[in-house]
């Protein structure tokens, strides 16, 4: 398989481990929708870094663009292929729920603080 | 050993100078739940360490041996192992600095 068609595949595993796996549905919130966009900011800034600087190199045969390292254009953006985003949304959305569905499984902090259940 | 070796590690270490100082910025507990912070990194990093593993030996991308430390762990630079603990943690501070900040704005 490409590093597209997996990168696809990427995304629809997390939302569907959101949704109806762990049932977290933090996708529907704006708590993530705002984590999501100060975090993709810094993405392309550091994503920029390791492709801009060629510190990773992509066979041009498994991504939509070519093996030409652009700021913009031919499905890269800052660089980066833009299969990365997806990758990205992935693993940071996963790590999101994980967290999220973890946290249901333990008992809530007490108003006072000691840790019993309110 | 030159100084351009530790290029992949500064962007690590960006991601951490810039999300760090949100724990006490923001009385962040995250960093006192080591146990679902290490199930976190588990949970989200080892499917993906698995996939860049499969991506790494199949030649979708590769690595700069220039620009990363000589370590190898099943011929991935130490750095991109570190990064799947490092992006699940720096995620987590950025959710849950955004949900208390979202919390403030609307208490005001």
């Amino acid at each position: 398989m490409t590093y597209t068609s997996l990168a696809v595949l990427g995304v629809l595993v997390a939302v569907a481990v959101d949704r109806w796996v762990a049932r977290t549905r933090i996708t529907s919130t704006r708590d993530w929708w705002s984590a999501y966009a100060i975090i993709v900011f810094f993405q392309l800034l550091t994503n920029g870094w390791l492709t801009g600087r060629r510190i990773v190199q992509y066979d041009p045969a498994t991504i939509l663009g070519d093996d030409r390292v652009v700021a913009v254009g031919g499905w890269r953006l800052l660089y980066a292929p833009v299969e990365d985003l997806l990758f990205g949304f992935g693993l940071v959305l996963l790590s999101c729920v994980a967290w999220t569905w973890l946290g249901r499984r333990r008992p809530q902090p007490s108003p006072d603080g000691t840790g019993r259940a309110a | 050993m030159s100084v351009l070796q530790w290029s992949y590690v500064a962007m690590l270490a960006f991601c951490l100078a810039g999300t760090l100082p949100l724990v006490p910025a923001f009385r962040l507990d995250v960093l006192r739940q080591p146990r679902r912070l290490a199930l976190t990194v588990l949970l989200a990093g080892v499917p993906f360490l698995l996939w860049d593993l499969y991506a790494t030996h199949a030649g979708h991308w590769r690595f700069d041996a220039d620009q990363t430390l000589p370590p190898r762990i099943a011929g991935l630079p130490l750095e991109e192992v570190a990064f799947f603990v490092v992006i699940p943690l720096v995620s987590v501070l950025t959710f849950e600095a955004v949900k208390v900040a979202r919390r403030r704005w609307a208490e005001r």
